[in-house]
């Protein structure tokens, strides 16, 4: 017998005693006030991340992409000199020092930002970029994760990943590091799609 | 931007401009604030600056019973390290009860996991395929293990076929206790660990110590010292940022380089095929990304049914674990990307006989969050080395048992059955009752070794100790409520053995017990 099907019978054989049907997920009322934008600001702060905003938000990230040689851009926004859709190996990108992608949704309940494959063109920019820079639309942006996990983009997308912040560690001694292996800082720059 | 976040330039000299100096510890936000996401402490937990040789874990002799007690004891003969997990383990604790209680629904949350798991596990058959079905569907290569060996065994097989030789991978309980780091060194595969902790515990040859957070025993002199050793790093910098920077630098050759990546996986979606990862490091996504071929290890009791059903276990998991809303990465699998390859194992290894174990089944639900760890008094003074097991703590205590009755025969007595465990767990595992089932079981199995026998006679002793007798009854009152005497007082004198009750326990108990009678409350 294979593994599968010895696995399998032995499922059928150790079935649990009992009614156990699948509970219905109530939508639990979003623990966010109603300014959406001021509470995932909020909240991806407490997570590391950085918040530009105002009536010129790139203002806020003009000083990181001036110091920076090689930027990876994944939007119109923002000029980059580093063409993702040519690049051939994820390993490419290694040297980028910002990378700029636009995020699908925000999630104000915990501050994250979601991609797929479709905005980070190479999902290793996304880390292997020492700054991330990322545009949201503040209409993008959702109450909580409840709703986060009813958008079609889990089910259709080969990669979707939600950020929340830098990449981090405190495994030594609790002392909180910002740049474990992927990106050292997420800047979230509030700026409304192109029509 | 406040001047408080304003880095000083003329600082020491720093490895790479963008990272912190020793004299500004610990990130701070936009607005000046300290940061507490991730893992961090929230105040400085640094030891002091006093060499204290690590006490290492149990001594394995084949399936010779641990004795935790023995490496508990070497532990708490290193005050400093003992100061220091304690204290880091209970800040852990109070920060997931913080986090608990901003949500009002957080037991309602509990309970809905909890039954989401009971009915995966009890449809587990009819799931496992509709998730075959779905990552094939997705042109990924679904593989089936029956236990550990046959995983590792498939893996060098995939590697084989396509001439791999290194292999990242980001931190997984699964493949720890399959044995597959040193499967694969005897085979001739170089495995690179690319979590810091799980890194740091590579390097020095250890096991890790606790699920989440893997070199948790260890001070920053202890880091230091296995960095110099192995990384070349100066061994009188002990700087937490060097360190941790010191490995970014080491490990990114590897990364760029590999020829595999390897993940485990928190929860496998049913119906979409999705693997979900949950890191703070990216180190999933890097190993996810960047080489050509990827390969999955999930354990079959991931199983989830609905991408929908993620709405419930994220905004538990990172809670529990860490106090966090959500880990800073939270990554969906789902296909490979163009021209690579991507592997899902699904992984039996005594999974599908634990099902059939009508006390012990439900211990299949645990989401490996780490709260039962961190709320033990046992596990905090005694270090998740000291239980000689790939899963510590409480909910290794009742896991361990399944893997090699004789060898863990006596962790089941490592508890003094005060319930923690069981109110903090976000799925609502019975764990202390399990741990008390265990014991039964083993010793009407007389697999329970004569030195725990004579512990039976033991209640007048911890009776005639007043702090102990207090804390006993304190922290068990549910547990007193349903269990023998014996069965309660026994253990603590195992542990309670030269473990006088300091003052942390007596905290943590008003604590536990603030938190668990607003528990009841809000289950009313």
């Amino acid at each position: 017998m294979s593994a599968r099907e010895a696995t399998l019978a032995a499922i059928r054989q150790n079935r649990p005693a009992g009614d156990h049907p699948l509970p219905v997920v109530p939508r639990f009322t979003p623990l966010v006030g109603d300014d959406l934008v001021e509470e995932f600001g909020e909240r991806l702060k407490r997570m590391g991340g950085r918040v530009s905003g105002g009536p010129d938000p790139l203002a806020g990230v003009r000083e990181r992409l001036d110091a920076a040689t090689v930027i990876a851009s994944a939007v119109p926004e923002v000029a980059g000199n580093r063409d993702l859709s040519a690049v051939q190996r994820p390993q490419e990108v290694d040297d980028v020092d910002v990378a700029v992608v636009r995020a699908v949704f925000g999630v104000a309940e915990t501050g994250s930002v979601l991609f797929t494959e479709g905005e980070l063109v190479v999902n290793a920019v996304a880390y292997l970029a020492q700054h991330l820079i990322v545009l949201l639309d503040p209409a993008d942006i959702l109450p909580n994760i409840q709703a986060a996990y009813l958008r079609p983009e889990f089910g259709r997308s080969a990669y979707a990943v939600l950020h929340t912040g830098p990449s981090a560690t405190a495994d030594i001694e609790g002392v909180l590091i910002h740049g474990a292996q992927g990106v050292r800082s997420l800047t979230v720059v509030l700026l409304p799609r192109q029509a | 931007m406040s001047a408080e976040d304003v880095r000083p330039t003329d600082g020491e000299p720093t490895i790479h401009p963008e990272v912190r100096p020793p004299s500004d510890e610990g990130e701070r936000g936009q607005d000046g604030r300290r940061l507490q996401h991730a893992e961090a402490a929230s105040r400085p937990i640094a030891a002091p600056k006093v060499r204290e040789k690590q006490p290492r874990g149990a001594k394995i002799r084949g399936d010779r019973p641990i004795d935790q007690a023995e490496a508990a004891e070497r532990f708490l003969a290193a005050p400093l390290h003992q100061a220091a997990h304690d204290e880091r383990l209970w800040d852990l604790r109070k920060k997931r009860d913080t986090a608990a209680h901003g949500i009002p629904e957080w037991e309602e949350l509990r309970e809905i996991a909890s039954s989401i798991k009971a009915h995966t596990l009890s449809n587990l058959d009819r799931y496992l395929e509709q998730f075959e079905a779905a990552a094939k569907a997705n042109g990924v290569h679904v593989h089936w293990a029956a236990d550990g060996a046959d995983h590792n065994r498939i893996v060098l097989g995939i590697l084989r076929d396509h001439g791999a030789k290194t292999l990242v991978k980001s931190k997984s309980m699964l493949t720890e206790e399959c044995g597959f780091r040193h499967h694969m060194a005897a085979n001739g595969i170089e495995i690179i660990e690319t979590d810091l902790g799980e890194r740091i515990q590579q390097l020095d040859n250890e096991e890790p110590s606790h699920i989440v957070a893997p070199a948790v025993h260890k001070t920053r002199m202890d880091v230091a010292e296995v960095f110099a050793r192995t990384l070349g790093t100066d061994p009188e910098n002990d700087d937490a940022h060097y360190l941790a920077e010191s490995q970014r630098e080491t490990t990114r050759p590897y990364i760029l380089n590999a020829d595999a990546g390897m993940t485990g996986c928190n929860f496998a979606i049913a119906e979409t095929g999705t693997v979900v990862t949950c890191t703070n490091e990216g180190n999933a996504d890097l190993s996810g990304n960047v080489p050509k071929l990827q390969i999955h290890s999930i354990g079959i009791e991931k199983l989830i049914p609905r991408i929908e059903h993620l709405g419930v276990f994220i905004r538990l998991l990172s809670r529990s674990a860490l106090g966090s809303p959500i880990t800073q990465y939270t990554s969906h699998f789902r296909g490979p990307r163009a021209g690579t390859e991507m592997h899902m194992v699904l992984v039996d290894n005594g999974r599908s006989a634990r099902l059939g174990m009508e006390e012990f089944w439900t211990s299949l639900k645990c989401i490996r969050c780490g709260a039962c760890m961190n709320t033990c008094p046992v596990y905090r003074r005694s270090g998740g080395l000291s239980y000689g097991a790939t899963y510590s703590g409480p909910i290794g205590l009742i896991i361990d048992p399944t893997f090699n009755k004789r060898k863990y025969s006596t962790l089941p007595f490592s508890s003094t059955m005060n319930g923690s465990c069981t109110n903090v767990c976000p799925v609502k595992i019975n764990i202390h009752e399990q741990i008390f089932a265990w014991r039964k079981v083993l010793a009407e199995e007389h697999q329970i070794p004569l030195l725990k026998q004579g512990m039976m006679k033991a209640a007048g002793a911890v009776l005639s100790r007043p702090a102990a007798y207090r804390a006993a009854i304190g922290t068990a009152d549910s547990a007193l409520k349903v269990l023998p005497r014996f069965a309660v007082y026994n253990p603590l004198n195992t542990w309670g053995k030269k473990r006088e009750m300091p003052e942390t326990p007596k905290q943590s108990f008003h604590a536990w017990y603030k938190q668990n009678r607003m528990g009841k409350e809000a289950g009313k």
